[in-house]
């Protein structure tokens, strides 16, 4: 699976973009960002606020329930402010 | 189904050309809307925006939009343009542009895009003063509300 972070979620985690293999159990975004955030303190400090991330699976808006299931490619960023 | 356009481009952005390009050698338009979004300079605290975006889903996103507005409204003619990268002050970041036979049509689909693209359109602005500080814009209740109130009944 493909992650993709943007804004202050890139920065505090260091990195644009990496592929993961997270643990079967992780069915739902909820418990990706659980699981992300037991990676280290960058993960921690990036998604320890999680009702402040915003996640799009496929390029497509998505709630923290969301299932995982069949996905690609997974962004997490904060609100977005364009316009 | 309107002619819609839309792009995510990194070139400064000409509201005219825009209209012209819209409404050349047509008859059955009888209203034009356009909404011009620029780049404020804090009184004069701000250097730049630096617009970031995701390209995989930002032109989907913005086309999304586009594609609602034309099936809630009776408009002919959709055109939503946004800027990436750095925009100074005085620069246009996004560009609307709704065409109708009637004004209401063109006026409430221009300002549901705008309500929409604040919440929607993957874009984060980062703000560079001239001091030399460097921040994250934060996003705005008022704009979640703007949203809302197109998700209640007309």
């Amino acid at each position: 699976m493909k992650l993709v972070y943007f804004a202050w979620v890139r920065e505090r985690i260091g990195m644009a973009e990496e592929t993961v293999e997270p643990p079967r159990n992780v069915e739902t975004v909820q418990d990706l960002l659980g699981w992300l955030r037991t990676r280290g303190d960058a993960y921690d400090f990036a998604l320890g606020e999680s009702a402040a991330i915003r996640v799009a699976l496929d390029h497509d808006h998505a709630d923290h329930d969301a299932s995982l299931a069949g996905v690609r490619e997974v962004a997490l960023f904060p609100p977005m402010t364009g316009g | 189904m309107a002619n819609v356009r839309v792009a995510i481009v990194a070139e400064p952005l000409d509201i005219t050309t825009e209209i012209e390009k819209v409404t050349a050698g047509r008859g059955d338009i009888g209203a034009v809307v356009t909404f011009t979004g620029l780049c404020r300079d804090e009184d004069g605290r701000l250097e730049a925006l630096e617009l970031e975006h995701y390209p995989g889903m930002a032109e989907n996103e913005v086309r999304r939009i586009a594609e609602q507005a034309a099936g809630r409204w009776e408009i002919s003619d959709i055109t939503i343009l946004h800027r990436h990268g750095t925009v100074r002050p005085g620069e246009t970041i996004v560009l609307v542009v709704t065409a109708s036979k009637h004004r209401h049509a063109a006026f409430e689909s221009a300002e549901f895009v705008m309500d929409f693209l604040k919440t929607h359109a993957p874009f984060w602005k980062k703000e560079h003063t001239a001091a030399g500080a460097v921040s994250w814009v934060s996003a705005r209740q008022s704009d979640d509300d703007a949203e809302e109130r197109w998700n209640t009944p007309d």
